[in-house]
């Protein structure tokens, strides 16, 4: 076997902030150590991609040193947090951004799959669209036409293909779209996510499609995906990434084992950096805990326990209708809940704020907290997924017994008031 | 196979001068849809269709005719006035709508560039082509017109000028695809560019021979013409007017120097293109 992807010494960095006034000053810098041969004044800086703490640099390495090797017709999942660098690592492999340093080297024609339907046109038919979007993904006008008629069959909508696009139904977009990436001719196919569209039996029917062309076809895919059971279904071999490294690089099973440990979260005590503005602020909060109703810290919860996030925060100036809030977003990114304090006048002062649940019962899962202060409405401090919490499939003794599993189940465990009526 | 084996390489830093023609080539039927689709879609789900190409620069003739032929009356070197600004009308569309476009090519482009990698001079060369169906199109309307006043004597004679037509056409598509170019990669960071071009390009138009001929700015503004003559849309319309009329101030000297000029700023546009297009999603 042959080596199709090599990956040596491969970084990215981005400049975080926005771009404005002092940005040619620094662009200038940048240019004159460039011309010395210098290293960029502003790279030495860089830290790594640590989204719940505030660095202390605007410029953060999304990847850093990167090395793997990938073998023809093997097919690799990619996993990790998001932010863990893996459309960082996906955009540099279909050459849509180049690396800040390090050397990605291959054999055979690469075609990605970021998205599927780029390029497709509203006001064009769906025959001109799969035209118009198999030349952007790099297919040949010639090849198209060959397999025009597969990829309509594929697709499923051969009564509307001469309809624009603008008229067909999110589903039938998706699956024109999907069918035209399933038709690329290319030794190595980058994947992203593109399964998590459509219904159930035409992500299936994808899902199969990627199969035969991984182990069918012998093509090298590399596969990211936040669905672990496509993953494992698909790939025999995983690389995870965490903070733009690589820490595990080997068989699918392991590293879907350790990407459920990483997200699960260990600290009940989550010390939140001072803001660099610090004088300038009016309040800022410093302190995040999770606890149970006597104060005890907790590091997983029990399905059904009562629990507590507490917030330590220190108000600088008196400040007006301060509210603090919190929002509660599942693994899945969807916000399950948002809670805000009662407005009022706040003297200066070290402030503690206790948000208590007592009466929802969350399914086993891991949970992200983000924390907000504001005052007439306008932000403060806002402090995205700066702690976890998972509440675990262990059952609290007091639940309510009607409830018979706690994973699989929706968001939400509290039963309904449930009556069975004989007639 | 031995491992070190290998086809293709990303690095951060390419060369400057790669200009990876042969994949521009192998992507030229992605070339020949995009046109196609600029084509399409400009006309589709309207009444008139391709008419419109005609309407825009039939009105901005009449009225050119009315405001600076009649009203202001600025001379036309003799000739029938909706045939001179026709003329000017034209050519200057042309150059204007390929500048204009290419220099929004990054940020018109952001979606699919950020999404899938082709070859992103196709794009702008895309651009060139599907202005010069449009631009063929508007030049039937001119000879229509010319052919009318042929034919009712007006008194206006073609040069042997007319066969530098190709060659002026294409200096015109070039010199926009350059300066737009340059505009585009520039934009990518610094939008204050896209705010410039839109009024910049139209005030431009005022410093190129569309409303007047040179012949008058030289006469009645001795010290400031040069700011038109030196203008390289100033020769080409003039070359253009020339060819086509018989009037106008064509000179070997000043086509020769739109030609540099031209280069210059294709070069720089390319190589600058090709900088900007490796690391623009990360800015746009």
């Amino acid at each position: 076997m042959s080596v199709a992807i090599k990956v040596e010494n491969l970084s990215k960095a981005y400049h975080l902030g926005q771009i404005g006034t002092g940005t040619i000053s620094n662009d200038l810098a940048r240019w004159y150590a460039n011309i010395r041969g210098t290293e960029d004044p502003f790279l030495k800086v860089g830290e790594t991609n640590v989204r719940d703490s505030i660095g202390t640099s605007n410029i953060v390495w999304s990847l850093k040193d990167i090395n793997f090797e990938i073998q023809q017709g093997e097919a690799v999942g990619i996993i990790g947090r998001n932010g863990a660098g893996k459309s960082t690592l996906l955009k540099i492999l279909s050459k849509i951004t180049a690396p800040t340093t390090g050397k990605i080297s291959g054999r055979g024609r690469i075609a990605s799959l970021l998205e599927v339907g780029t390029g497709f046109h509203p006001e064009l038919s769906g025959r001109e669209n799969i035209f118009l979007n198999g030349a952007i993904l790099g297919m040949r006008k010639k090849e198209i036409q060959h397999k025009l008629q597969e990829i309509i069959d594929f697709s499923g909508i051969e009564r509307y293909i001469d309809t624009p696009v603008k008229r067909y139904s999110s589903g039938m977009y998706v699956r024109l779209a999907f069918a035209v990436a399933a038709y690329l001719e290319s030794e190595i196919l980058i994947v992203d996510e593109v399964l998590a569209v459509g219904d159930a039996e035409f992500q299936k029917k994808c899902l199969g499609k990627m199969n035969e062309v991984s182990k069918g076809e012998g093509r090298t895919v590399l596969f990211v995906s936040h669905n672990m059971s496509a993953i494992q279904k698909l790939c025999k071999k995983a690389i995870l990434l965490e903070n733009g490294h690589i820490t595990f690089n080997g068989q699918t099973d392991k590293a879907i084992e350790k990407y459920i440990k990483i997200t699960k979260a260990s600290k009940s005590i989550y010390e939140i950096p001072i803001p660099l503005t610090i004088d300038e602020i009016h309040a800022y909060a410093h302190q995040l805990r999770i606890e149970d109703l006597n104060g005890e810290l907790l590091k997983e919860i029990p399905v059904g326990l009562p629990w507590q996030i507490v917030v330590e925060f220190i108000v600088n100036k008196p400040t007006s209708h301060f509210i603090i809030a919190i929002g509660i977003n599942n693994s899945l990114e969807t916000n399950v809940r948002t809670s805000w304090s009662e407005e009022q006048y706040m003297q200066a002062g070290r402030y503690t704020a206790i948000f208590q649940q007592n009466d929802l019962i969350l399914a086993t899962d891991t949970y992200y907290v983000t924390v907000g202060l504001s005052s007439y409405e306008r932000s403060i401090q806002y402090l995205e997924n700066i702690a976890t919490f998972t509440v675990s499939d262990a059952l609290y003794s007091g639940l309510d017994k009607t409830i018979i599993r706690t994973t699989g189940t929706g968001i939400i465990l509290n039963p309904m008031r449930i009556k069975i009526l004989r007639n | 196979m031995h491992n070190d084996e290998h086809d293709w390489v990303i690095e951060s830093k390419g060369s400057l001068f790669d200009l990876k023609l042969n994949e521009v080539w192998a992507y030229r039927d992605l070339l020949v849809l995009l046109v196609r689709r600029d084509f399409v879609s400009f006309y589709k789900q309207t009444i008139l269709g391709p008419l419109w190409f005609f309407i825009q620069p039939l009105f901005t003739t009449v009225i050119f005719t009315f405001i600076f032929g009649n009203l202001a009356g600025i001379s036309t070197d003799g000739l029938p006035k909706p045939l001179f600004y026709m003329a000017g009308i034209t050519a200057w569309n042309y150059f204007a709508d390929c500048l204009n476009k290419t220099s929004t090519v990054f940020r018109d482009n952001a979606g699919i560039f950020g999404k899938v990698y082709f070859p992103r001079l196709i794009v702008p060369l895309s651009i060139v082509a599907s202005n010069l169906i449009r631009f063929g199109v508007q030049m039937i309307l001119f000879l229509i017109l010319l052919g009318f006043y042929y034919f009712s004597g007006a008194k206006f004679h073609p040069t042997s000028i007319i066969i530098l037509f190709p060659f002026i056409v294409i200096l015109m598509a070039l010199l926009g695809l350059g300066a737009g170019m340059i505009i585009s990669a520039m934009t990518t960071k610094y939008r204050d560019l896209t705010f410039l071009v839109g009024f910049g390009v139209q005030l431009l138009m005022y410093a190129t021979t569309v409303i007047y001929p040179l012949s008058t700015a030289l006469d009645k503004y001795p010290k400031y013409a040069w700011i038109i003559e030196y203008n390289p849309m100033t020769p080409i319309i003039e070359t253009f007017r020339y060819g086509f009329l018989g009037e106008g101030s064509f000179s070997w000297g000043s086509l020769g120097y739109v030609t540099f000029v031209t280069l210059v700023l294709l070069t720089f546009g390319i190589l600058i293109f090709n900088k900007v297009e490796r690391n623009f999603v990360d800015t746009v």
